[in-house]
């Protein structure tokens, strides 16, 4: 079953005589379960088409249908989690009081709601840490924590635009494994926004190859390395040559990698 | 075995020894809260004393000349002329500090209470108007500032016009509420009010846009109301914003007070008391000085209430929220 369906879609910024063409004439579809990383030279409108699926802009022309509805009915349904590049805690509030809040804003019972957090906790690794503040935890933990909320009402689609962007190599790749390992076990589709050519191609079912501005879908890369991905992933072969294909749809892409 | 297959297991232990370290700093032993109030008060009074002694000083050396007791036979008589002679420091313009506090022990009039207790009384009514005050011009501007904070067109059209009306003089305005709302007590409250709701409406505004918008974009997309957003995110964000506001309006409600208690005909607030001195300074200076003492310490006193409760607030917070 298809979980994203984007048709024809277009996206303007602005008026007439300073106009910017964000997105031209995108494509796609997502099925459930997929991983699909949107990839693309900076500005080439990544985090424009996530929002627009996520409804959190309409888009200029085109439709977007989420789970069949259109994207608002399923904002409205709750059927995505996002995840931003910065964790965006709220710091007066503690680790579990930060997983709980979609949960309380759907009027869901204290009980239900420390319940659901803490396995959410235990899923990102992260159980011990909630009566902890925000300020209390690394870069890497809050994004863990971020990862948690989104999580936490279970959403059967998640979107995050470069949710690792900010963290250093080393953080990174554990994040990578511990967002794989999440991903097996809640079977989540997930649409992830990177420019990091090795973790689209570690992470993904799919690489989306975008150009420069105007955004467009210029390639579609099924990346087909065994699943489980672990350590070994990261010694394939096939994954070099992955990443050099992925190198090369860029390449066409114009305009400089980030 | 299980333990180590788990990605990330080893990162686990690498943060929580991380986490040790972090909480064994915080651990830290703190100055407890009451040792923080007592270097407060500590600092205040070093402060007020050296004020004091440097009035004194400046008196010494160009003041009026000083007399103790010139009663004639006296056992002590003192005399002293300070070598300069600045108009300012004459016991005219800067009565000595043991004339002011001495004003306040004598008799307000012949025969009657003491200054002191003349003044505490006048304190209570001032207090009671400026509380009223403020509590309504803090409720207004919050509501100003929230609905501001909401329509960007209410903003554009009326913010101009909430400015407009802090450079009318407030003695401008006083005949008109007088003559609404009669002379009396709530005409008092009504211009302190008038006085207090412009810095808690700006900051309120200010507050309530002060939340990152991503984290709007996130409650949007859990699909909550704007009734929801403004409590779980934009109220919380904005404390710190109000409380500057408020413990700004707070001092400005007692001046609006003062002020408001004038056209209000109330003589029986820090206004009329401030009046009445007013007329005598020239004969005794002591008591106006007196009195500006008094103000400034129902002034102090109101400052420090907001304080409290913003850190009662703020430290709670966290317990209310979550
Ligand atoms: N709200 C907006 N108003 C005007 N232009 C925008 C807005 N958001 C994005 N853009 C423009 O759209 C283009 C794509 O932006 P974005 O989707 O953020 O790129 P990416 O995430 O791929 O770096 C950029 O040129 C950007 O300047
Ligand atoms: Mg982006």
């Amino acid at each position: 079953m298809s979980v994203v369906t984007i048709q024809s879609v277009n996206k303007v910024f602005g008026k007439a005589p300073n106009q910017t063409v964000a997105l031209k004439d995108i494509q796609l579809e997502i099925q459930q379960g997929e991983f699909v990383s949107l990839i693309g030279p900076s500005g080439c409108g990544k985090s424009t088409l996530l929002r627009i699926i996520g409804d959190l802009i309409t888009p200029s022309n085109g439709t977007i249908l989420v789970n069949g509805k259109p994207a608002r009915q399923a904002r409205v349904d709750r059927d995505y989690g996002i995840v931003f590049q910065a964790p965006v805690l709220f710091d007066w509030r503690t680790v579990e009081k930060n997983v709980q809040l979609p949960l309380e804003i759907m009027g869901k019972s204290p009980g239900e709601r420390a319940a659901r957090a803490n396995k959410m906790l235990e899923l990102v690794e992260l159980n011990g840490f909630q009566k902890h503040y925000p300020y209390q935890l690394s870069g890497g933990m809050q994004q863990r924590v971020s990862i948690a909320r989104a999580l936490s009402f279970n959403p059967q689609l998640l979107l995050m635009d470069e949710p690792f962007g900010a963290l250093d190599e080393i953080t990174r790749e554990r994040m990578n494994a511990e967002l794989l390992n999440i991903w097996n076990r809640t079977k989540t589709t997930i649409v992830f926004v990177t420019h990091s050519i090795p973790e689209a191609v570690f992470l993904s079912t799919r690489v989306v190859v975008m150009s420069a501005r105007p955004g467009r879908i210029i390639q579609v890369i099924p990346i087909d390395l065994p699943q489980p991905r672990d350590v070994e992933t990261r010694e394939h072969p096939r994954y070099y040559e992955l990443i050099t294909q992925v190198r090369e749809g860029l390449r066409g892409s114009g305009g400089e990698r980030e | 075995m299980t333990e180590s297959t788990i990605p990330g297991a080893l990162v686990q232990g690498a943060e929580n020894d991380v986490m040790e370290a972090l909480e064994a700093d915080v651990a830290v032993p703190q100055p407890s809260r009451a040792r923080d109030s007592m270097k407060i008060v500590l600092r205040f009074v070093v402060v007020f004393v050296l004020f004091c002694i440097a009035w004194e000083a400046l008196k010494f050396i160009a003041g009026s000349p000083w007399r103790f007791s010139t009663a004639e036979g006296a056992w002590l008589n003192l005399l002293w002329f300070p070598p300069l002679d600045f108009k300012i420091a004459s016991d005219l313009n800067m009565p000595h500090l043991w004339d002011i506090f001495g004003a306040l022990i004598q008799p307000a009039q012949r025969n009657g209470p003491p200054l002191v207790n003349v003044l505490a009384q006048a304190a209570v009514v001032t207090m009671q108007a400026a509380l009223v005050g403020f509590l309504l011009g803090t409720l207004f501007g919050l509501a100003l500032g929230t609905l501001f904070a909401h329509s960007t067109l209410l903003e554009r059209a009326l913010v101009p016009y909430v400015v407009a009306s802090q450079t009318i003089p407030i003695l401008a305005i006083a005949p008109m509420v007088v003559v609404w709302l009669k002379a009396g007590w709530w005409s008092v409250a009504i211009l302190a009010a008038y006085l207090c709701f412009f810095p808690v409406t700006i900051n309120t505004l200010r507050g309530l846009r002060s939340p990152d918008p991503r984290a709007i974009e996130l409650l949007k997309s859990y699909a909550a109301t704007t009734w929801a957003i403004l409590w779980k995110v934009r109220y919380p964000s904005a404390l710190p914003y109000i409380f500057t506001a408020l413990k700004i309006a707070v001092t400005t409600s007692i001046v609006g007070a003062i002020i408001g208690e004038l056209p209000s005909g109330i003589r029986e607030g820090l206004g009329g008391a401030i009046l009445n001195f007013n007329q005598y300074y020239a004969i005794t200076p002591p008591k106006l000085w007196a009195t500006i003492l008094f103000t400034a310490v129902v002034g102090i006193l109101f400052f420090i209430s907001i304080t409290l409760v913003e850190r009662l607030m703020l430290r709670n917070m966290r317990k209310l929220e979550g």
